[in-house]
């Protein structure tokens, strides 16, 4: 198969990122994935894929490809000032790439992970039933790296092609200047005083340096949670662990797949997309809500997305 | 005949949208962790159920919203909890030789009035059972420790703990697979590789398999 992309520069941190290996975690492998399955799943669409094809997830500064041979792209989730040959290149909209096109990107305008898609699913090494990358154990993916200078990225053929020019519509974007994240009480969150679980749910938090794929460090109010050792039990992204410091970790697409810490509050699926564009720095809130209003808000996403399925 | 009823009683909570967590038990129990298993399993029949990951005394059930009712699946995990589960095959044993020379040995037997040589042989009387494999890949919650070896997690956590250490804290061992940051107390290490990547299932542990100690040289 002709490649279809070759890595010119790699960017920041470019991996291969499918919806992950969820029936790893017996092993105790983290389910990994894209950590927008929004935006990756809307890039797919955009090109004719299934929602779950691969695609490439670059982090804060993007990547240069040039396409070795014509192919339809699209690039979705967060704004890093995407151009084909210097000229700027539409975002949540499917276009072509000629064969010798460059596609790079500038600054970071909003949000911090953007996914490329190619028509076809970009074909990856697959491993324990997904081509994600998991970087730890270094496997999947591109050899289970991110992306380096000269690599090739092949594509599968694509069945049916729609044509170039779909696109989501702007009020169906994610909002990702708005940092909300909406979340639901964890099984500990009665540990918390009083005082604490107002700071959980009313103040804002910064995401700490020491963050990443696997989880982000929350810089913020320090919160006092006082009870016996727990058991440990089996995570989910967008879990809120309080260790005994008193300061939260976010848990994200590769998380720890077990864990002893208490669980203070879980985002809901709804608000993980916006969790996935925050970078360091970025200041976020959770704000307590119901599960009936969480599910409303992931019916609006998979409207949104089904949308797209022509 | 009606099925064998017993008295658990499952407390069930939201883990967000999409996920429940069912509380069986909050002590490091053998007999609770087996009714863990089991449930876990039951569930990861269901069609509604994505899956079901048992932890020690828990299950972490992730479901699909748009076939059940976070409350319907509830009731039902109520219902399942309070069948008997089936009687537990043995799960698989195995022979973990161990260099016990790791770099909190003194110290350990130390905090617990006891001889090195003793932590090594109380360490290795038993045979342990895996309570759960997970946090990283291929690592195994093993116990219950001897209560003699019962210590709190070191106050400050070691940045690099190499992998192959064997290590106890509160009431549970276990044997770190990749070098990481680690608070447990290392009394020794083990050249046994946990977690073969090419391997399927890669990780040498499984949730319910059995693990003996002993002693060797290099």
């Amino acid at each position: 198969m002709t490649p279809a992309l070759r890595v010119v520069a790699p960017g920041l941190l470019t991996t291969v990122q499918d919806l992950g290996r969820p029936h790893a975690l017996a092993s105790g492998v983290s389910p990994g994935g894209a950590m927008d399955r929004f935006a990756h799943s809307a890039a797919n669409l955009l090109v004719g894929n299934e929602r779950g094809a691969a695609t490439l997830e670059c982090t804060l500064r993007g990547p240069r490809l040039v396409a070795e041979r014509p192919c339809l792209i699209a690039v979705t989730g967060a704004d890093l000032e995407p151009r084909v040959n210097e000229a700027a290149a539409p975002l949540w909209t499917g276009f072509e790439l000629e064969a010798g096109d460059e596609l790079s990107f500038g600054a970071r305008r909003s949000g911090t992970r953007a996914y490329i898609a190619v028509a076809g699913g970009i074909l990856a090494e697959r491993w324990l039933g997904s081509m994600s990358t998991n970087l730890l154990v270094a496997r999947g993916g591109m050899h289970g790296r991110p992306l380096r200078e000269g690599d090739m990225i092949s594509a599968d053929e694509p069945h049916e092609r729609p044509p170039a020019g779909q696109t989501v519509p702007e009020q169906l974007r994610p909002g990702y200047a708005d940092h909300t994240l909406h979340a639901i009480a964890g099984p500990q969150a009665d540990r918390l005083v009083k005082e604490s679980r107002d700071s959980l749910f009313n103040t804002s938090f910064q995401v700490s340096p020491d963050s990443n794929r696997m989880g982000y460090r929350l810089v913020g109010a320090t919160l006092e949670a006082p009870g016996e050792e727990v058991l440990s039990f089996g995570l989910v992204a967008g879990a809120v662990q309080l260790p005994s410091g008193g300061r939260p970790i976010l848990l994200m697409a590769d998380h720890q797949t077990a864990g002893g810490y208490p669980v203070m509050a879980v985002v809901v699926s709804a608000s993980m997309p916006v969790a996935a564009q925050l970078a360091p720095g970025d200041e976020l809130r959770f704000v307590e809500t119901s599960i009936e209003r969480a599910l409303q808000m992931r019916e609006a996403q998979r409207a949104a997305l089904d949308a797209l399925v022509t | 005949m009606p099925p064998p009823r017993s008295r658990v009683r499952v407390r069930v909570y939201p883990l967000g949208d999409t996920a429940l967590l069912a509380e069986l038990g909050t002590r490091l129990d053998t007999a609770l962790n087996t009714r863990a298993i089991a449930l876990a399993a039951a569930l990861q029949k269901r069609r509604d159920v994505r899956r079901a990951v048992a932890g020690h005394g828990a299950v972490t059930v992730q479901f699909d919203p748009d076939q059940i009712s976070h409350d319907a699946l509830a009731s039902a995990i109520r219902r399942l909890a309070t069948k008997r589960p089936p009687v537990e095959e043995p799960g698989r044993l195995h022979r973990i030789p161990v260099v016990y020379d790791g770099p909190d040995l003194e110290a350990v037997a130390r905090e617990r009035g006891l001889a090195p040589q003793q932590v090594v042989e109380i360490h290795g009387r038993p045979i342990y059972r895996v309570f759960l494999v997970g946090f990283v890949p291929g690592w195994a919650y093993m116990g219950p420790l001897a209560d003699e070896l019962v210590l709190p997690r070191r106050a400050i956590p070691r940045t690099r703990v190499p992998a192959g250490s064997v290590a106890i804290a509160g009431q549970e061992t276990g044997i770190y697979p990749f070098a990481s940051p680690g608070g447990w107390h290392l009394i020794g290490r083990t050249s046994v590789r946990l977690f073969l990547p090419d391997s399927d299932p890669p990780s040498l542990f499984r949730t319910g398999d059995r693990v003996k100690f002993f002693a060797a040289s290099e």
